[in-house]
């Protein structure tokens, strides 16, 4: 993302809707964005809203204005000018906006946001099956970011541990080799917004997963949101929370799949297998 | 919609939280999703939903891209499209989603779409006990559940708690916690409307899940210093 020398007036109201911080106004008193950290998330080009006043005219009523101690202060949520350039990304950068933009779809697993559908349609896709465990580890959440080289450090701990990585995971498909965890080298210096790595385990096995994520944790330089998803019995029932309790964790808010997907596609039968 | 997985509130406020979404498995039942889609989004209006949208749109609450001086002069700001435009313009099923304040109407909600058995996998982000005792009221029976351990890590770099409650409420982070604070901070001088502030915000959560009544209880509380 740019933002126009020429059409900017200066009226900082892009500074904080920046969704990692990287906009700042310069000592030509126009906003600017640090390239590094920016994580083309499209965030102020897509939702700030845009009012089409003359820059040129815009600056000198601010000029005025400052002179007798007043401002000329648009709503917060506008850009009076209009000033931002999204660029034409290519790769690695591209990454950035894949897993930083809600509205693009990941290439690698065909869907939007984070890319994964994790539990949210596990009643016909079956990823999780009953005994086992998923747990998301999400790094850079919330609004702080992660480059993938500290991405890196988290999947190769855990990949020492022996935890499957889930397939059908934009972070899985980054991997060069997921018995080591290791990530392709070539986006390792590219920073998103947060990315998902979504691993299965046994269920008796949570508490050692755990302990990894926890070591995991200590040693980031981000932050990180744990989820931690099972399958219910034929009663709604499940195991997990009273493992979760055991390990420290309150439960409180949660994520629950009401099971009233179907699987009908015309090419595969009920149990999901191709027809 | 992992971004309804890890809000950050009090067990009261949070009370207040419901965010139902129905979405297709790739692969699995995405063949004819985007009318039942739809379906889903149309079936809620009537329950008063107070956002609404599926991240390939804008949701409820959106930019204006083409303001001038003279439509803000004369019209002032239009920032929430209708229900129906909205569900029109959708062009893929992505993750429907409507956001409620309440569980009454969540619970008769979830009774039509039950009856109606649209085959889209649906799920509920709130507090579990509550999920669950909607659940035993019209008989449906949990598939699997995924519960939020919290945030980890660097969590000394976290903002406070009434940004990180507001800011957490999209949870693809596009509300982002230096906004919400410049919000919180105006409110509190007094230098805009809470009305306004929530309205900023909820525009920059793309997937409609952000909950008005829940910034506003927020922003309330901050402005009365309670």
């Amino acid at each position: 993302m740019k933002i126009s020398k020429q059409r900017c007036v200066g009226c900082a109201n892009c500074v904080p809707i920046c969704s990692v911080g990287s906009i700042y106004i310069g000592a030509d008193g126009l906003a600017e964005i640090i390239e590094d950290s920016c994580v083309e998330c499209h965030n102020c080009y897509r939702s700030l809203s845009f009012e089409h006043l003359p820059p040129g005219f815009t600056r000198l009523i601010r000029r005025a204005l400052r002179a007798v101690a007043l401002r000329f202060q648009p709503d917060p949520d506008i850009c009076p000018t209009e000033a931002f350039i999204p660029d034409e990304l290519s790769w690695p950068r591209v990454v950035r906006r894949a897993f930083s933009d809600p509205m693009v779809t990941h290439e690698s697993t065909g869907v939007h946001g984070r890319g994964t559908e994790e539990v949210k349609t596990n009643d016909v896709s079956k990823r999780i099956k009953s005994g086992q465990v998923g747990l998301v580890v999400e790094l850079g959440r919330p609004g702080l970011g992660v480059y993938f080289h500290q991405v890196q450090q988290a999947t190769m701990a855990l990949a020492a541990a022996g935890v499957s990585f889930e397939t059908g995971n934009p972070v899985t498909q980054m991997m060069e080799d997921r018995n080591l965890g290791t990530i392709r080298a070539d986006v390792l210096n590219e920073k998103v917004l947060s990315c998902i790595v979504e691993i299965t385990a046994r269920l008796e096995q949570t508490p050692q997963v755990l302990s990894v994520i926890r070591e995991i944790c200590r040693t980031t330089p981000t932050v990180i949101s744990i989820g931690a998803a099972t399958v219910c019995d034929e009663q709604g029932r499940e195991p997990l929370r009273e493992i979760l309790a055991e390990q420290g964790f309150a439960t409180g808010w949660a994520k629950v799949n009401l099971g009233l997907g179907r699987v009908s596609n015309r090419s595969l039968d009920a149990a999901g297998r191709t027809a | 919609m992992t971004n309804t997985l890890h809000r950050f509130g009090s067990q009261e406020s949070l009370s207040g939280d419901f965010i139902v979404f129905a979405m297709p498995g790739k692969g699995f039942n995405d063949e004819g999703s985007l009318e039942k889609a739809r379906t889903f989004l149309r079936t809620a209006i009537k329950y008063r939903p107070i956002n609404m949208g599926n991240a390939l749109v804008n949701a409820l609450y959106r930019p204006e891209k083409n303001l001038s001086f003279i439509t803000l002069y004369f019209h002032g700001r239009q920032e929430r499209t209708t229900y129906e435009k909205l569900i029109d313009e959708i062009p893929a099923a992505g993750s429907a989603a409507v956001v409620f304040d309440r569980r009454e109407p969540v619970a008769e909600f979830l009774a039509e779409v039950k009856a109606l058995d649209l085959g889209l996998s649906v799920n509920v982000s709130a507090l579990v006990d509550d999920v669950r005792h909607i659940c035993g009221e019209v008989s449906i029976t949990p598939h699997a559940v995924e519960y939020t351990l919290g945030f980890h890590g660097a969590t000394e770099r976290l903002p406070d708690r009434d940004t990180l409650e507001l800011s957490t409420m999209c949870g693809h982070g596009m509300v982002s916690s230096n906004f919400a604070r410049k919000m919180l901070d105006r409110v509190k001088e007094g230098r805009i409307k809470p009305e306004a502030a929530v309205c900023c915000m909820a525009k920059f959560c793309v997937c409609g899940v952000f909950n008005r009544s829940r910034a506003m209880m927020i922003l309330d509380r901050t402005a009365t210093g309670s």
